[in-house]
């Protein structure tokens, strides 16, 4: 149990100091959000129609470009080597590393949906919804992109490549998270329906995820 | 305790880097692994920590803890320091001792050991080469374990840390340790050398 709170206790000192990745997120998600009025044009009825797809697309990619570095730098200062050969297994060291990077990038991003739904026009409720998808949704995205991370640690320019691996594994939960939205706003679905299938996805991912990516590191041992 | 492996093969990018190579330590005997560049002499290392696949041959630590595996009881030292420039020296070192189980020994003493205990709430990043190597060594004190595998461990030492590292080791020897250690350099201890690759 030390072993792994220290784990998470060093990620997140590591990614709330100077080039860290949790500020980075947070700013990416913001600009993101804040070009879509400007694509989209003053339409005020259609941004509001657009919203939840635009914050989730937003969470999305934020999180994406900081997973790259989740084992890169470990891998890069030779700390990687150190953690396999531990006496911890690596499978919950990947889980640990995975929920410091969600406490330091994807709860920050629910935290500021809020502020974001002003500039999309979304009322207090709609604003409410997407929030709460977000904060159902992002572990998934955080589980699933670590394996993509680290199927990527070995190789040259990975962030390129997880972008591609990690990006369509998370359509369902881009699917059913902007879904669980949309009920709660303008109905008439039930809300609970996509919400519990977005929690499902989450909740599988939070078990297969370190699974499949301790297994990638430890084959893509050099 | 006796560490042995026998037969050893390795086998990097199609090329076999070396094959039947034996290799053995006692407690508190040390054996310098020297050889030409690219002889195999980190591969071997990273085989026996287990950072390699091994393609044939068997490794053994006989009068371990037999619930754990070898590179389970072996501290590896290699050419990166595994140091986060973001973190101070002390929050790298600690967690290090965290997470590799270490006891309650201060890390203060580690710390004291290598001549860093003036520096230690400086960011790692300030740190110059020789400081981060002395930095890793503390991890070698912090965390007890029987089997010291290092790869160049006095790259980047001045001589006054040469010697206290000589004097680090030798306090592991006796103490039961085994060390095993690729070098081009003397490490300033007595050792068996076991040299590997190439007649010359």
């Amino acid at each position: 149990m030390t072993a792994l709170a220290a784990v998470i206790r060093r990620d997140m000192r590591v990614a709330l100091r100077v080039g860290g990745g949790a500020l980075i997120g947070v700013l990416f998600f913001l600009t993101v959000v804040v070009l879509m009025p400007f694509a989209v044009g003053p339409d005020l009825a259609l941004l509001k129609k657009l919203g939840p797809a635009i914050l989730w697309l937003g969470a999305l990619l934020a999180s994406l470009l900081t997973l790259d570095r989740l084992f890169t730098a470990d891998h890069d200062d030779g700390s990687l080597d150190l953690i396999v050969m531990g006496r911890t297994p690596l499978e919950l060291v990947c889980a640990a590393k995975a929920l410091a990077h969600w406490l330091a990038v994807g709860l920050p991003l629910v935290a500021a949906t809020p502020v974001l739904g002003l500039l999309l026009n979304l009322d207090a409720v709609a604003t409410g919804a997407v929030a709460l998808t977000l904060l159902a949704g992002t572990p998934a995205l955080t589980f699933t992109g670590m394996v993509g991370a680290a199927l990527a640690v070995v190789l040259r320019r990975g962030g390129l490549l997880l972008s591609v691996l990690v990006l369509p594994l998370s359509i369902p939960v881009l699917i059913f998270g902007v879904a669980a939205s949309n009920a709660a706003i303008s109905g008439p679905s039930p809300f609970g329906t996509p919400f519990s299938i977005l929690c499902a996805l989450s909740l599988s991912s939070l078990v297969i995820g370190p699974f499949a990516a301790a297994a990638s590191l430890r084959h893509g041992l050099d | 305790m006796r560490l042995s492996g026998n037969g050893l093969r390795c086998v990097r990018g199609g090329r076999e880097v070396f094959s039947g190579l034996d290799v053995a330590a006692e407690s508190g005997h040390a054996v310098a692994i020297t050889g030409p560049n690219g002889a195999g002499k980190t591969s071997l290392l990273r085989l026996l920590a287990g950072l390699l696949a091994m393609e044939g041959g068997s490794i053994s630590l006989e009068g371990g803890d037999p619930e754990l595996t070898l590179p389970e009881q072996a501290h590896y030292l290699g050419h990166r320091d595994a140091l986060k420039p973001a973190l101070m020296v002390r929050e790298n070192l600690s967690f290090w001792r965290d997470f590799l189980g270490g006891g309650k020994s201060d890390e203060s003493d580690a710390l004291a050991a290598v001549g860093l205990d003036h520096v230690a709430h400086l960011p790692a990043a300030y740190l110059s080469a020789g400081q981060r190597r002395r930095l890793s060594i503390a991890r070698l004190l912090a965390v007890k374990r029987p089997v010291w595998l290092l790869d160049e461990p006095t790259s980047a030492l001045d001589v006054t840390g040469q010697a206290a590292f000589a004097a680090i080791m030798t306090g592991h020897l006796a103490g039961g340790g085994i060390i095993l250690a690729a070098t081009h350099t003397p490490l300033g201890i007595a050792v068996r050398e076991l040299r590997i690759g190439g007649a010359a």
